[in-house]
């Protein structure tokens, strides 16, 4: 059954990806093919590959564009939190988490005027959407992101 | 010059070819009589021992292939009982599978003799020091060259492989004369001398080098005699034979075979008919006194030339130049043979990859660096980093485990690999001997 709480997983796509000279680029293409717009992305990098992260304002149709073009796809649920884009914002946002013991797998963030958008990644996303909305933190939800 | 055995080294060669003649009949007769292996791989073939009447008659019978030591249960081709085994070593097999010989105390016997003779005839003796920087263990190399070395009693230094500055510090310390090991590493243990302010020319001793298990190159002996200030000496022999056998007198004209202990036969790879002397083609080995596992013209697989001529060292056994190539796919990485099929074999125990893969062989440095690229599979993909390394080291592990040397494992995209509709071309090997 669909929790009220489903609303704030934000899909994020996680496209693996060699690390050679083009291969962002070839991300890029076909997203500019598939009229999909980027909202915010960051690379990962390990031994001789890296993981693309990125929210785009269709997701399904980012992915099936993506595995027709051959690449490894899949969805990975984050939590996107606005912050006050002012000193102190991310570290009084990182303090509640730990209070709570929730452990960022990773996060980063974009601009949103007037305030700033953190995307993380935790491992326990529902005890982390709780923990957020009770600290008083606004939760964007999906609909932010089309 | 001194000679280890003067009387059968330099035996003229029509005497010469009646002891090979002689040990090759008993030893087929012996073959015949009391192996199931052998006696149904000459019937098959349609020759029996008394076919052999002149050393040419050694093309009647038939080949032994690597694949036989991997395929066939050991206990049909050993023909001896645990009793009189002594020693066994292992090699990599074309798969998964190590290639198992063993070894009775006249095996060893007989293997130490030839590295005892080689080792004379190439200027070393009782008063030399020799350090063996090959691997110690399942692999030939090590022991090999160390009890041939103390056979003729030379004072043995037993380094095996690794901590290069410790190495350094021996030869320096102990006054090492000689070093036995890879000529890439001979090359490395120069450039990490010089990295710790060491000449090994000016200020070290050593001034012979026993060179092999892997191919190298005219140009590169030059360079590192030129170098190093050694006599870099070229070695020859595969586990499959016993190990180490054959190496270059002072000449530096071509590896002697002794005649007594084995028949050498330069084969056309392709029809198997023999060649004759100086042309190029497989060498194709006898082991005219081996026990445990006996071994008839086993094809190396390696590409060289016999050269009949008596050697201006006065031996008049035959003399295999340089390898300059190989029949099969085999890859020679840091001193360790390394099959792309073993690749295969291993990578498919990962569930996580795909079917394809690419060996790539560079050389940096001195030293052989292997990379396997290998598919990384839609479902195996997770958004954890953690997770994908873990998978590749994972897949990098058993990797060392089936080749036993280390090569880096690299996930790639799926469908990124080359594929092939005739034979599959998956060595890139990039290295200039």
């Amino acid at each position: 059954m669909a929790s009220s709480k489903d609303k704030y997983r934000i899909k994020q796509l996680s496209i693996f990806s060699e690390n050679r000279p083009g291969r962002l680029m070839d991300i890029a293409k076909a997203m500019k093919e598939a009229k999909i717009n980027i909202l915010g992305f960051t690379i990962a990098e390990g031994m001789g590959y890296g993981v693309v992260r990125a929210l785009v304002d269709q997701p399904e149709k980012a992915y099936e564009k993506l595995i027709k073009e051959g690449f490894i796809v899949r969805y990975t649920d984050v939590l996107a939190v606005r912050m006050e884009d002012a000193p102190g914002g991310l570290y009084d946002l990182t303090t509640v988490l730990k209070a709570a013991g929730i452990n960022i797998e990773y996060a980063y963030g974009y601009s949103m005027p007037p305030g700033a958008v953190l995307i993380v990644k935790v491992e326990q996303v529902e005890q982390g959407i709780d923990t957020l909305q009770k600290s008083g933190r606004e939760l964007l939800d999906i609909s932010h992101f089309k | 010059m001194s000679c280890w055995n003067s009387k059968i080294e330099m035996m003229p060669r029509d005497e010469l070819n009646k002891v090979q003649l002689k040990y090759l009949q008993a030893f087929a007769h012996k073959l015949y009589d009391q192996s199931h292996f052998y006696r149904a791989r000459m019937v098959e073939a349609g020759v029996t021992p008394g076919d052999i009447v002149k050393l040419e008659d050694a093309a009647k019978l038939p080949f032994m292939v690597k694949k036989d030591l991997r395929e066939i249960e050991q206990a049909r081709l050993f023909m001896v009982s645990n009793n009189e085994l002594v020693r066994y070593h292992a090699s990599s097999g074309t798969t998964g599978r190590p290639t198992i010989v063993g070894y009775t105390q006249h095996d060893i016997d007989q293997w130490c003799e030839s590295v005892a003779r080689g080792l004379m005839s190439a200027g070393i003796g009782q008063q030399d020091i020799i350090q063996i920087s090959y691997t110690y263990g399942l692999f030939t190399g090590g022991l090999g060259l160390h009890y041939g070395a103390e056979r003729i009693g030379a004072t043995v230094v037993p380094a095996s492989t690794g901590n290069t500055e410790r190495q350094i510090d021996l030869v320096k310390t102990l006054g090492v004369t000689a070093m036995a090991c890879t000529p890439s590493y001979m090359m490395y243990l120069g450039e990490t001398a010089q990295r710790m302010g060491v000449s090994i020319k000016n200020e070290t001793k050593l001034k012979i080098g026993i060179l092999g298990a892997e191919p190298w190159s005219e140009g590169m002996r030059e360079r590192m005699q030129e170098w190093l200030g050694i006599r870099a000496i070229n070695i020859y022999g595969t586990s499959e034979l016993s190990g180490p056998l054959w190496c270059e007198c002072s000449e530096q004209a071509g590896m002697h075979v002794w005649s007594d202990l084995t028949l050498a036969e330069i084969v056309d790879p392709e029809t198997g008919e023999r060649l004759g002397p100086g042309e190029k083609g497989e060498l194709v080995i006898t082991m005219l006194q081996k026990e445990a596992l006996p071994i008839i013209r086993y094809r190396t697989g390696d590409i060289t030339t016999l050269d009949e001529e008596r050697c201006a060292c006065g031996r008049t056994h035959p003399r295999i130049g340089r390898i300059t190539g190989r029949v099969d796919d085999m890859l020679i990485i840091r001193g360790i043979n390394v099959f792309p099929s073993q690749v295969e074999y291993s990578l498919m125990t990962n569930p996580e990859v795909g079917n394809e893969f690419q060996i790539i062989v560079e050389r940096s440095g001195a030293l052989d660096d292997m990379t396997v690229k290998v598919e990384l599979k839609q479902e195996a993909f997770t958004d954890n980093m953690a997770g994908i390394e873990k998978v590749r080291a994972r897949v990098e592990h058993k990797l060392r485990s089936t080749l036993n040397i280390h090569a880096n494992v690299e996930l790639v995209e799926p469908g990124s690999l080359p594929r092939f509709e005739g034979k599959a071309k998956r060595v890139i090997d990039k290295r200039k001997l």
